[in-house]
């Protein structure tokens, strides 16, 4: 039944407009952007320091960002990734989950499709619901993204919201520019720390 | 063997993890290290994240490092061949990664499901990039982790620790 629901759900929100959206005067908020288009999205929103541009590691975004949220409960972070590398690091849900960090939210760009490899579907079109499972493993907050009106209360929890929370936003899966940020990891490294420590 | 120095060597480790600063320590739950994830669940000024599966342990290490904290991992061996691709991050990014390995499928091994990954540890920690220390008597645990914390944390290279099965003891399957 889930399934068939989110086949039917008419996706009305464009990745590129809903990233920048949620950017917008993002202060000192930390980034790190799941490899492909979500990192593609972050980028094209606008370069800045704080954008943890990743290129590989698949499934490793959301630990990345617990470890930093842990190491700088003083601070936001924001994790955007896609379903297919959300769908690949699934267990860290759970391992947020027992941590309850409480600055980490994490924002699945949800087209249902693995974009990098040919569009091919992703198994959020097949009935895996992340709202349901980061539910599942304790996160206090976990919501569907699949209007425009809803944008302003996620960019609030970005900033404001209790951790650890999910956000799956329902986009749609039409082709987007390639933008393509710096890819040396060591430089992207560094820049980032250097704005983290500034 | 000092029966002393057999049981306290968990502790030798904890206490230079204490000297160099960790304060972040991923883990999945395992016989061979469990004093010393006794300890750091203890420790208030470590974060005890513990891991569905090892390769979450290499981004935690990479956060934390974003975030100006010193973090360590723990694993069986088994747990290095579940790490391989998300060590993508250490050799792109360049960032402190000490991982001790507690050695299974090897001395006194009873069962074979964990030799094939543990007869292939070590290499695979070369391959992707780590510098490997094997210890094999308790006696030598304190200064070969001193050596390897000083490496992984002043050097921001990538340094294992195998702790072998013969240091670890064999496993008890009676209760």
């Amino acid at each position: 039944m889930s399934a068939e629901r989110t086949k039917a759900e008419p996706a009305m929100l464009e990745r590129r407009k809903l990233v920048r959206d949620l950017l917008v005067d993002r202060r000192d908020l930390m980034v790190v952007c799941g490899l492909g288009s979500a990192t593609y999205d972050v980028a094209a929103a606008g370069d800045h320091p704080l954008n943890l541009y990743l290129w590989g590691a698949m499934g490793g975004a959301a630990m990345i960002g617990l470890g930093l949220a842990l190491a700088r409960p003083d601070r936001r972070v924001a994790v955007l990734t896609g379903d297919g590398e959300a769908l690949m690091g699934l267990g860290a849900l759970a391992t947020i989950g027992v941590k309850q960090p409480k600055n980490l939210v994490i924002v699945v760009l949800d087209n249902g499709h693995y974009g990098e490899t040919g569009m091919q579907a992703s198994h959020t079109q097949g009935g895996a619901n992340l709202v349901a499972i980061a539910k599942g493993c304790g996160f206090p907050d976990a919501l569907a993204l699949t209007d425009q009106a809803g944008v302003a209360r996620v960019r609030e929890l970005l900033h404001a919201g209790q951790g650890p929370i999910l956000v799956n936003a329902r986009i749609s899966n039409e082709e987007t520019p390639r933008f393509l940020p710096v890819r040396d990891g060591h430089a992207i490294k560094l820049r980032f720390m250097q704005a983290v420590n500034s | 063997m000092d029966d002393q120095t057999n049981i306290r060597w968990p502790d030798a480790i904890y206490d230079h993890f204490k000297r160099v600063g960790i304060r972040q320590v991923g883990y999945v739950p395992d016989a061979g290290h469990s004093r010393l994830i006794e300890r750091i669940c203890k420790d208030p000024e470590i974060a005890d994240v513990v891991l569905t599966t090892e390769e979450e342990g290499v981004g935690l290490v990479a956060g934390a490092h974003l975030g100006g904290q010193r973090a360590a991992l723990l694993m069986q061996s088994s747990g290095v061949g579940n790490c391989i691709n998300m060590f993508t991050l250490v050799r792109n990014m360049g960032f402190p990664c000490l991982v001790l390995v507690t050695m299974r499928g090897e001395f006194a091994e009873f069962n074979q499901w964990q030799v094939p990954m543990g007869s292939i540890t070590e290499p695979v920690l070369k391959l992707a990039g780590f510098l490997t220390y094997r210890v094999e008597e308790p006696g030598e645990v304190d200064e070969v982790v001193s050596a390897a914390c000083d490496m992984a944390f002043d050097g921001d290279l990538a340094v294992a620790v195998l702790l072998s099965q013969r240091l670890i003891g064999r496993k008890r399957w009676t209760k």
